[in-house]
C-alpha cells in the first residue's frame, strides 16, 4: 500500500476511534458497550440522551472544527507560499472576536453575539480581499501583509475591550480568544462547510501543487492562477469562519497539522488536504475529550490544550525525521 | 512555427527592443544574446505570453498567441524560467509530473501516461534513480536538470529556455545542448534559448538574435550573426576568433 493510502486508512480508523472515545469519556460513566448499544439499538433514556444530545454533538463539533482549521491552514500555506501561515493570519478570527466582544459589551445575547462575530469576520475578509485585489491586481505579498496588519489592529481593539470590560464579562470573552467547544452544540453547518470545502479544494489540488512553483511558472503551464487563488482564499475563509463560529480561535491545529502530515512524508495536495482534515479532526476530538475530562466536572477550554498536547507530538515528529528527506 | 512582427519591448523608462520582426521555424535553434539587462528575459517572457509586450503580433502555428486558451497554449509553448522561487515540498518525480499539468486528464492524481512521460524525462536529463528524492535536497545543477525534465514532460512544440546552462557542469551543459538540438532537428521542435556562452555558440544554434543596448535588435542565421565585431559590439569587450575545422569559437582576449 502506498504511504498516503496507508496513512489515510490509519487516520480513518483513528477518526472513528476518537469519536467513540469522546462518547465514552465523561463524568457520567457510560461504558463502551452502552455506546455501541445506543448506536445500534437506540433505547430512550438518560444514557441515550447524554450520548446523543451532549457528547455526540460535542464530538462532531470538535472533529469538524479541527478538520476545518487544518484545511484552512493547508490552503493558506499554499496560497501565501508561506510555511508559517495559519487560519488566523488573515485577521478572520480576530475580526470575529472583536465583533463578538463588542456585542457582549453591548449586552447582547448568544444569538446576537454569533451574528456580530460573523459580521466581524466578514468585515475582516472584505477588507483584506478588497485591499489586496484593488484594480484587479492581486498581490499575494500584499494580501499577507494586509491580513497581518489587520489582525494586529483587531487584536489591539480586542485588548482594549478586555481592559475596559467588567470582570463578569471577561470570562465570557475568553471563549473567543482561546477557543472553547463548551457551547458548540450544532455542528451541522460546520460539517457542510467541511465536506464541501474539502471536496472543492481537493478537486483543485493539482493546481495547488503547481502554485508552489511560483505564479509565473504556474501560468506558463496553463494554470488560471488568479481564479485559483481567489477560490483558495474563499474556501479558506469560509472554513476559518465556520471553525471560529463553533469554537472561537483554537490555536496550533491550523498551523501544525498540515506540517505534521508533510513530516509523515505526504506533500502532494490531493493527499495532504484530506489527510490534514482527518488528522486535524482526530487531534481536536481527542484534545477536547481531554479538556472536558481532565479536571471534570470543570471543563477546560480546548484551545489551552491543543498546544500542550500538540507541541510534544510535533517536536517528536520533527526530531524523528530529517526535514529535508 | 513562431512569427513575431513589430515586437516592441519596454520596461519603465527604457525601450529594450524596437519594432523587431523574426520568424522561428520548426527545426531551428535560436540563441538570444545580449548584455545584462538588455531584455533577453523580457523577450522570452513576451514570447511565452507571460508579460504582454508594448506592441507585437506574435503568432504560433498560424494563430495569435493570445487567441488560444491558456491550457492549449501551454501544450504548445513551454518555458524554462531563469529563476524559480520554489516552495515545493514533494519529491523529484512529483515535481517533474507538474509539467504534465496542461495535458493531465486524470481526475485524481496522474495517469499512467503522465508518469511514463515524467520518468522518461528524468532519464533524458540523467536523473533516473532520483525519483523519490525530495526536490529540496537536490543540488543546484540537479535542480536545473529536474526543471529541464519538467519542461520535457510538458512536451511543447516551442521551447523557450532562459539560461538553460546555469548551474550545470561542462558535461551536462553539452548534454543539454545536444538534447535540445536533437529535439529540434529530429522531432521538429523549435528552440529559443538565452545564452551567455560565446565559446561554442556556433555549434549550439542555427540562428541568433542580438539585443543591443540601444534597442536595436539583429536577427539572422548563426553564420551571419556570429561575427567577431558584432559580438564585440554586443558585449563591449574584445574577443578573439578561433576557427577549428570551419567552426568559429569566440574567446575573450
Amino acid at each position: 500500500m502506498s504511504r498516503p493510502l496507508a496513512l489515510g486508512t490509519a487516520l480513518v480508523v483513528a477518526a472513528v476511534a476518537s469519536v467513540f472515545l469522546a462518547l465514552v469519556a465523561g463524568p457520567f460513566p457510560i461504558s463502551a458497550r452502552q455506546v455501541l448499544d445506543s448506536v445500534l439499538f437506540p433505547i430512550p433514556g438518560l444514557v441515550h440522551d447524554i450520548i446523543w444530545q451532549l457528547r455526540a454533538p460535542r464530538a462532531l463539533a470538535a472533529f469538524a472544527c479541527g478538520g476545518l482549521l487544518a484545511l484552512a491552514g493547508a490552503l493558506l500555506q499554499a496560497l501565501l507560499r508561506n510555511a508559517l501561515a495559519d487560519p488566523y493570519v488573515l485577521g478572520v478570527s480576530s475580526g470575529a472576536a472583536l465583533g463578538a466582544l463588542l456585542a457582549l459589551v453591548a449586552g447582547a445575547g448568544v444569538a446576537l453575539m454569533s451574528m456580530a462575530a460573523l459580521a466581524g469576520a466578514a468585515c475582516a475578509i472584505a477588507i483584506v480581499f478588497g485591499l489586496s485585489f484593488r484594480s484587479g491586481e492581486w498581490d499575494i505579498y500584499r494580501l499577507l501583509l494586509t491580513g497581518v496588519v489587520l489582525a494586529a489592529g483587531f487584536s489591539a481593539l480586542v485588548s482594549l475591550t478586555l481592559v475596559t470590560a467588567s470582570h463578569m464579562q471577561v470570562k465570557g470573552m475568553l471563549f473567543w480568544l482561546m477557543g472553547d467547544l463548551s457551547y458548540a452544540d450544532s455542528p451541522l453547518a460546520a460539517w457542510i462547510v467541511l465536506l464541501f470545502g474539502t471536496a472543492l479544494a481537493t478537486s483543485g489540488a493539482r493546481g495547488l501543487d503547481l502554485l508552489a512553483l511560483g505564479e509565473t511558472k504556474a501560468r506558463s503551464l496553463g494554470l488560471p492562477v488568479k481564479a485559483l487563488q481567489v477560490g483558495i482564499f474563499a474556501v479558506a475563509a469560509a472554513a476559518t469562519v465556520a471553525a471560529v463560529m463553533l469554537a472561537g480561535s483554537v490555536g496550533f491545529v491550523g498551523l501544525m497539522v498540515p506540517h505534521a502530515v508533510r513530516l509523515m512524508g505526504v506533500a502532494a495536495y490531493r493527499w495532504l488536504l484530506p489527510l490534514s482534515v482527518l488528522l486535524g479532526g482526530v487531534f481536536l476530538t481527542v484534545a477536547d475529550t481531554v479538556a472536558r475530562t481532565l479536571v471534570a466536572p470543570q471543563q477546560l477550554p480546548v484551545g489551552v490544550l491543543t498546544a500542550i498536547i500538540g507541541v510534544p507530538l510535533m517536536l517528536w515528529l520533527l526530531g524523528r525525521r530529517r526535514l529535508t528527506t | 512555427m513562431l512569427k513575431c512582427e513589430g515586437l516592441t519591448l519596454a520596461v519603465p523608462g527604457r525601450v529594450l527592443a524596437h519594432d523587431v520582426d523574426f520568424e522561428v521555424k520548426r527545426g531551428d535553434t535560436w540563441a538570444v544574446l545580449g548584455a545584462n539587462g538588455s531584455g533577453k528575459t523580457t523577450l522570452v517572457h513576451a514570447l511565452a505570453g507571460l508579460t504582454p509586450p508594448m506592441r507585437a503580433e506574435i503568432s504560433v502555428d498560424g494563430a495569435p498567441l493570445d487567441a488560444r486558451r491558456v491550457s492549449a497554449r501551454a501544450a504548445l509553448v513551454g518555458i524554462l524560467l531563469q529563476q524559480e522561487d520554489t516552495a515545493f515540498w514533494g519529491d523529484v518525480l512529483d515535481y517533474v509530473l507538474l509539467g504534465r499539468f496542461p495535458r493531465a486528464r486524470a481526475v485524481f492524481g496522474w495517469s499512467r501516461e503522465d508518469e511514463d512521460a515524467a520518468r522518461a524525462a528524468l532519464v533524458a536529463v540523467g536523473l533516473a534513480g532520483l525519483e523519490r528524492r525530495s526536490y529540496r535536497t537536490l543540488s543546484g545543477g540537479e535542480r536545473q536538470r529536474a526543471r529541464i525534465a519538467q519542461l520535457l514532460a510538458q512536451d511543447p512544440q516551442l521551447f523557450l529556455l532562459d539560461e538553460p546552462l546555469q548551474h550545470l557542469d561542462l558535461r551536462h551543459q553539452v548534454a543539454v545542448l545536444r538534447l535540445f538540438g536533437s529535439l529540434a532537428r529530429e522531432r521538429g521542435k523549435a528552440v529559443i534559448m538565452v545564452l551567455h556562452d560565446t565559446l561554442w555558440l556556433a555549434q549550439a544554434c542555427s540562428h541568433a538574435l542580438l539585443l543591443h543596448e540601444n534597442g536595436v535588435v539583429e536577427a539572422g542565421t548563426a553564420t551571419a550573426m556570429l561575427t567577431r565585431d558584432r559580438l564585440e559590439r554586443l558585449y563591449g569587450c574584445q574577443l578573439r576568433e578561433i576557427a577549428v575545422d570551419g567552426i568559429s569559437f569566440f574567446a575573450p582576449v
